[in-house]
């Protein structure tokens, strides 16, 4: 087995790895924030579709929603579309619906005086969410997030499933052509590294915030 | 003109009747004490003047600004839009039982906030005036400390200066020293003085009795959500003739 070109091969398929941990990130950490406040909403109408969302993708295997997403569309319309793409909109989907209980849990810990003084004070009700509580929020929801980006790194490997030629797709391939395990052991230490990174981000923003109690 | 005004209020708890046909006024430069057991609805109605209860029935008005009226034919209230609730909000302060500050600012901070988001004075006007509170409050070298690191006195002078620093017509205070040890206690209260002192219009929910008789210019005594008895600290004190408050007084001073 040639390291000197495995290693390049996995490199570039890290990139893929990132790309899909980034850009679920990027679509998922609002709209889970958008459907926090659909669950807390006191509007029944908005209320029991997004339970039943959370329901459902927090009660379906993902690698299922995966399939779900990319052939979903070709059965029932004959519509074909990337993989790449399916596998960020599946994910995002996914993902939310953990952010969002983590934020609804943090918001729902902030205690009703932080609003009433807010609003004594005469900030709006935005004002009062963006600068008042948010902030707060984030300091305390900071540890389930780490659980949640931490999976999210290594759930990127079922992006496989659908044909995403990411870091797992990759150390299997060149598996099965080597006969050898040498490939996801390496794939493994990979996987580590990232989730150290992502562990040390964390670690260095809850030290950031330590400012207050 | 009356700074508040308000008019047969009253406000349930679903079952729960809080108050019930409350009357009172509050004029310009006044200290007004109002005094109670526990659940005599004290709260509730400061709640309802400062906007965070809706009441069910009545008239409130705030500096010739109504805030609520009877419409309809039991009495129901109507409240103004929006836009007006929020200008009367912007007449009233109102200072919290457990100080209510916001942790992840520091003192300076959280007396600009408002100031800075709500008023849009500039940064460097609201710091200005901020420091100049907080000085006479003699908290000016805690400006850059964070809530936490505060004493429980220091923390309700702060938040005595956040909401000074609205400039509001009347500030109330919603037992105030309720959380404080009676050391602590005493700071506070001598910053209430010196506001009163300074003819500041304010409305006080206390336990302290001892206070209430120095400091008001008039006393409501409540109990079971409507006002038994109103009069100055010395008509409340020695020549009432209510008995529930006689009662409630005496076993203070039992104590």
């Amino acid at each position: 087995m040639d390291l000197g070109l495995l290693i390049p091969q996995m490199l570039e398929a890290t990139l893929v790895t990132l790309k899909v941990f980034f850009l679920t990130l990027l679509f998922s950490l609002p709209l889970g924030l958008i459907v926090a406040f659909g669950r807390m909403s006191r509007c029944w109408l908005i209320r029991i579709p997004v339970q039943i969302y959370l329901l459902v993708m927090r009660g379906t295997p993902l690698i299922l929603q995966l399939l779900f997403v990319y052939f979903g569309p070709y059965y029932l319309f004959g519509l074909n579309y990337d993989r790449f793409v399916a596998a960020i909109i599946a994910f995002t989907l996914n993902y939310a619906a953990y952010f969002a209980e983590i934020y609804r849990s943090g918001i729902e810990s902030i205690p009703k005086g932080q609003y009433e003084a807010a609003k004594v004070l005469g900030l709006t009700s935005s004002q009062t969410f963006f600068r008042i509580i948010l902030p707060q929020v984030i300091k305390r929801i900071l540890p389930p997030m780490g659980n949640e980006f931490m999976t999210l790194v290594k759930d990127t490997a079922l992006a496989q499933t659908i044909g995403v030629m990411e870091l797992f797709r990759l150390a299997q391939n060149a598996q099965s052509r080597a006969f050898s395990t040498v490939p996801i052991v390496i794939a493994g230490i990979f996987y580590l590294v990232l989730n150290y990174i992502v562990e040390q981000c964390f670690h260095l923003m809850e030290k950031r915030l330590s400012y207050y109690r | 003109m009356s700074i508040i005004k308000v008019t047969g209020l009253a406000k349930s708890f679903g079952e729960v009747e809080v108050l019930r046909d409350i009357s009172f006024s509050v004029e310009k430069g006044e200290v007004l004490s109002i005094i109670g057991p526990s659940g005599s609805g004290k709260s509730t109605l400061l709640r309802c003047v400062n906007q965070l209860e809706q009441a069910d029935k009545g008239r409130i008005e705030v500096c010739g600004m109504t805030l609520c009226e009877p419409a309809g034919p039991n009495g129901v209230c109507r409240y103004v839009s929006k836009k007006e609730q929020r200008a009367i909000q912007l007449k009233v302060g109102l200072v919290f039982q457990s100080f209510n500050l916001f942790p992840h600012l520091s003192i300076l901070q959280n007396v600009i906030e408002a100031p800075m988001r709500v008023m849009k004075m500039d940064r460097k006007q609201a710091t200005e005036r901020a420091m100049e509170l907080l000085g006479k409050m003699s908290l000016a070298d805690k400006a850059n400390a964070y809530p936490y690191q505060l004493s429980g006195g220091q923390a309700q002078r702060v938040s005595i200066t956040r909401a000074l620093a609205m400039n509001p017509e009347v500030l109330f205070f919603d037992e105030p020293t309720s959380a404080l040890d009676p050391e602590l206690t005493g700071e506070v209260l001598k910053v209430i003085r010196d506001l009163a002192a300074m003819h500041m219009t304010m409305v006080i929910v206390t336990h302290e009795m001892s206070f209430a008789r120095d400091v008001s210019d008039r006393i409501i005594f409540m109990d079971q959500g409507s006002i038994q008895a109103e009069g100055t600290p010395q008509q409340i004190f020695s020549q009432s003739d209510n008995t529930r408050m006689m009662a409630f007084l005496g076993k203070l001073s039992d104590r």
